[in-house]
């Protein structure tokens, strides 16, 4: 072979300058017009009720000193772990299944595609009955919210594995077991970590509200509790930042997660 | 013979796709299958290589009835059969799973030349052209040391330049490593440039209309009164006008 071949380089390094404005300024410019807005509109129609963006920041600067808002963090990040892992033990291998066998897809897979569409939050009351008020039921009800995206992922990433990698595999005279450890499970990959991060935020969406609900800890009842207590809608606000920044380290945090599987 | 089919029929559900295809393929012989798109080409392919069965009618391969996909002989798809999650070493060494690593490199590193991929061992196929996916999936055949090799329009996704210099490639390799070789092709070009005989297959259901010789010595002049002649033959066998 005498043609000349290179490998392709990584990156440009002149786009990177160029990324990191864009990546971190812009978004930081639209934040500081937002909160402009925010003061403005509150400034400005004299409201008593809503608070503005100090106040918002003083009730976060409050939490903060108190070691209250570390537990509440602290548990609502244990519920949501612990649900996820429940769904991920659950829902990855009955995915592989249903997605390796038809027969046992035709047969469950109704009843998945009807279970799926009913919000989980519409569990909330059974899972109160079945657990109480406890961790079990914010828990419960998080483990059911993602066990479906990560079933359906990994059930439909089974089944659309290239036949012919499959065919490969038999013809180098894999034996099941091992096509699924050197074929499969490689080639489903992608598709799994998309479904894991889906289901994360679905997660992360429901805990709020089964903590509104189920629980007398977390973030979703510090929102609750706020509002019961004394209407300290500072606070309010505040729960609900909190819930959007977490929320986006840890979408982050996956997002890496995912990079670094697929290299 | 090595090869030999007999009385090859198949059909999926109502539509007969092969009929009554008998045909012996020589030790070390190279043998192109052309025919209009849909004369079940593929699918005799693929019931030699043991993925289908046939209706009627048996494949032996040295005298043994075909049951199924076996690593002594390989089927090599368009460039799209490479795994994406391997390394070009990955891929190469793919089916030596059972040898050790010593061995295992060793042979890797050998194919990796025969192929012309030395300094891309590291390199995953989303980094390589379509030509060099291509020269990783014939590697990882060879790489298990087949006696036969099937390839099913091997080099269809590829552009015509690097088609050209994949033919040459694969005349080479083999040359050196002295395979079986089943190659099914819609290019009636490539047949004649590569095949020491062509099997022209009918419109479905696919029977053998006929079985050209090409008994031209490598490396051919593609510009030889016989290489015309003989391709020019086939282009009528199939029923085209060779005309634009």
């Amino acid at each position: 072979m005498n043609v000349t071949m290179q490998r392709p380089t990584q990156h440009a390094t002149s786009s990177i300058e160029h990324s990191t404005f864009e990546k971190l300024v812009l978004p930081l410019l639209t934040v500081a017009v937002i909160i402009a807005i925010w003061s403005a509109a509150v400034k400005f129609s004299g409201t008593k009720i809503f608070p503005s963006p100090i106040a918002v920041a003083s009730a976060i600067g409050t939490l903060g000193e108190k070691s209250l808002l570390w537990r509440y963090i602290a548990d609502s990040l244990t519920r949501v772990f612990a649900g996820y892992a429940v769904a991920i033990v659950a829902g990855i291998p009955l995915g592989f299944l249903l997605g390796w066998n038809a027969s046992l897809a035709r047969a469950v897979n109704p009843l998945i595609q009807m279970l799926r569409p009913i919000s989980p939050l519409a569990w909330m009351p059974l899972a109160v009955i079945w657990f109480g008020v406890s961790n079990a039921a914010p828990i419960f009800l998080i483990a059911l919210a993602s066990f479906f995206p990560i079933v359906v992922a990994a059930m439909n990433g089974v089944r659309n594995v290239p036949p012919m990698y499959l065919q490969a595999g038999r013809n180098f005279g894999l034996s099941t077991w091992q096509l699924m450890i050197h074929v499969v499970i490689p080639a489903v990959l992608p598709r799994i970590i998309v479904g894991l991060r889906l289901a994360f935020g679905i997660a992360w969406v429901v805990l709020v509200a089964a903590e509104m609900i189920a629980v007398d800890s977390g973030l979703g009842y510090l929102i609750i509790d706020a509002r019961n207590a004394g209407k300290r809608y500072d606070l309010v606000v505040a729960g609900m930042l909190l819930i959007g920044v977490i929320g986006l380290l840890l979408d982050t945090g996956i997002r890496r997660v995912e990079e670094w599987i697929s290299e | 013979m090595k090869v030999q089919f007999s009385d090859i029929s198949m059909r999926f559900g109502a539509m007969d796709v092969l009929q009554d295809v008998t045909i012996g393929v020589e030790e070390g012989e190279f043998l192109c299958i052309v025919g209009p798109s849909g004369c079940g080409k593929s699918t005799l392919l693929n019931i030699a290589g043991g993925f289908l069965s046939p209706a009627k009618g048996t494949v032996t391969i040295d005298g043994d009835p075909v049951t199924g996909p076996d690593r002594r002989r390989i089927f090599v798809f368009q460039e799209r059969g490479v795994f994406p999650w391997l390394t070009v070493e990955g891929n190469i060494g793919f089916g030596l799973f059972d040898l050790p690593d010593e061995e295992r490199q060793r042979r890797v590193a050998q194919y990796v030349h025969l192929v012309g991929l030395e300094g891309f061992e590291k390199a995953y196929p989303r980094e390589l052209s379509g030509g060099m996916k291509q020269r990783v999936e014939v590697a990882r055949a060879l790489a298990v040391n087949p006696d036969v090799l099937f390839l099913d329009e091997p080099f269809g996704a590829l552009d015509s330049i690097t088609r050209l210099q994949m033919r040459s490639e694969l005349l080479r390799i083999w040359r050196a490593a002295r395979k079986t070789v089943l190659f099914v092709t819609h290019d009636i070009e490539e047949s004649v440039q590569l095949a020491d005989r062509v099997v022209v297959m009918s419109a479905r259901p696919g029977r053998i209309r006929r079985v050209v010789d090409i008994d031209i010595a490598h490396p051919r002049d593609l510009s030889s009164r016989r290489y015309i002649e003989l391709r020019d033959l086939i282009f009528g066998e199939i029923g085209l006008a060779h005309q634009v």
